[in-house]
């Protein structure tokens, strides 16, 4: 049919996601059925090497967590940019070399800002 | 495409994926054993010969094992957290090419959809600590998080030096490109950060900080127990296999290799399967022998020694073809 595009190739990645999906569920769910289910207090307390829970779980955390997830957003888009370009290199020629570098040495001056801002230092 | 070769192609991917399934189980003996070797002891020896049934002895045991669920805990994240893992890590497998021209899907994106799919591997990580409401669980999977999406910028960079040696992204062309002399030898960069970076993606020792059992219990996964807290297990497992994959098809050449006698085109498969394993023996074997690595020590390593190098591998990769 014409202007309409099935990508058949995707038809097993779409099995092979359901059949793990079963997988997953059908191991959780099975055991059901044989499984011992005897809840009292003490077990169903969260975790703290034996001692009584104190405070709030989800407590204030370190702001890095969120410079590094920032980050990511950057150099992730910047990687995205990369894989196309790389796959089509030897069309590109001279033309596609030099603009590339182009667009990573803006990156890297953005790079050594953070660098010296001290993003990368744990204390 | 008509239903008989649809047909045709459920019929392949199911048989594949549980022959994968399997090989996930044993691995685990295959770790006991080499680490039992290397610190001078027999690993499993109970179950079966030599311990050759205590995969399926371990499973039965996890199945008949109670499923705790924290009273604190946030129940439709809490459930769903371990399914995401194991659907990212097992559906990674399809498009590494088992043998010549066979993989389950032959895609043209086929490095960027395993890219992809760890990167939603981390999902259930940090929903798994998130929802299980615990301090050590919460912290683990912060943990987790950061060190795997610093760690996925320096692994899908170093993959670009790859693609620009094949002029593909797609895992049967790189296995092609590879003719002519395998990518470790030009890539060699690439591959160093590559396998560090998997290591790390896969929460290996020495770099398996989210469950450092000496300071955070299990990391994300302390709440968990029975099967779910199997399926954890097993999304990392099969994320190794992919990670060993991926490493053994771009820089090793994949199926390539001399012909086996009277083996046919499954001379491809036992040579990609000696490679494969090859890494998985390497991943056991940095196991044995290293410590874990300090935080900030894995954060500053990533940041500012395998991006920089990622990115001058790019520089000269671009360089020595354009010369």
């Amino acid at each position: 049919m014409p202007g309409t595009y099935i990508p058949t190739n995707y038809l097993p990645v779409a099995i092979i996601m359901v059949f793990a999906a079963l997988v997953g569920l059908g191991a959780v769910v099975a055991g059901i059925l044989v499984r011992p289910r005897r809840p009292y207090l003490q077990k169903l307390i969260a975790y703290e090497s034996g001692n009584p829970p104190v405070g709030e779980p989800r407590y204030r955390f370190s702001v890095k967590f969120y410079i590094i997830a920032m980050l990511f957003v950057v150099f992730d888009v910047e990687a995205v940019f990369l894989y196309p370009w790389a796959v089509a290199y030897d069309k590109l020629g001279i033309f596609g070399f030099v603009e590339m570098m182009l667009f990573i040495f803006i990156l890297l001056i953005g790079y050594i800002y953070v660098w010296k801002k001290g993003a990368f230092v744990w204390e | 495409m008509s239903v008989s070769a649809m047909l045709l192609v459920f019929i392949k991917t199911i048989l594949v994926v549980s022959v994968f399934l399997i090989h996930v189980m044993y691995v685990q003996y295959f770790e006991r054993k080499v680490i039992g070797h290397m610190q001078s002891r027999m690993g499993p020896m109970r179950v079966g010969w030599h311990g050759l049934l205590q995969p399926i002895a371990d499973s039965i045991k996890l199945f008949f094992k109670e499923d705790i669920i924290p009273s604190a805990a946030d129940r439709p994240i809490f459930y769903i957290a371990p399914i995401i893992g194991v659907i990212a890590g097992v559906s990674s497998v399809a498009v590494i090419p088992l043998w010549e021209n066979f993989s389950i899907a032959n895609l043209n994106v086929g490095i960027l959809y395993i890219l992809a799919l760890s990167s939603i591997a981390s999902y259930s990580v940090i929903l798994g600590g998130w929802a299980s409401n615990s301090k050590y669980s919460f912290l683990g999977g912060l943990r987790s998080s950061a060190q795997v999406i610093s760690y996925e910028i320096a692994m899908g960079l170093s993959l670009v030096g790859v693609m620009m040696m094949a002029g593909s992204a797609n895992l049967n062309d790189i296995v092609k490109a590879q003719a002519n002399g395998w990518f470790i030898v030009p890539q060699i960069i690439a591959f160093v950060v590559f396998f560090i970076s998997a290591l790390a993606e896969t929460n290996r020792v020495p770099f398996d900080l989210p469950e450092a059992e000496t300071e955070l219990v299990s990391g994300f996964a302390t709440e968990y127990s029975g099967m779910r807290w199997a399926l954890f297990f097993m999304a990392e497992y099969a994320g190794m296999f992919v990670m060993s994959g991926l490493a053994a098809t771009c820089f090793l050449g994949g199926w390539s290799g001399p012909q086996i006698p009277f083996m046919g085109t499954m001379s491809g498969l036992i040579w990609f399967l000696m490679k494969l394993y090859m890494f998985i023996f390497i991943y056991f074997w940095i196991r044995a022998t290293l410590p874990r690595y300090r935080y900030d020590q894995l954060m500053g390593l990533g940041w500012k020694i395998f991006i920089p190098l990622a990115l001058l591998n790019i520089v000269i990769t671009g360089l020595v073809k354009i010369l």
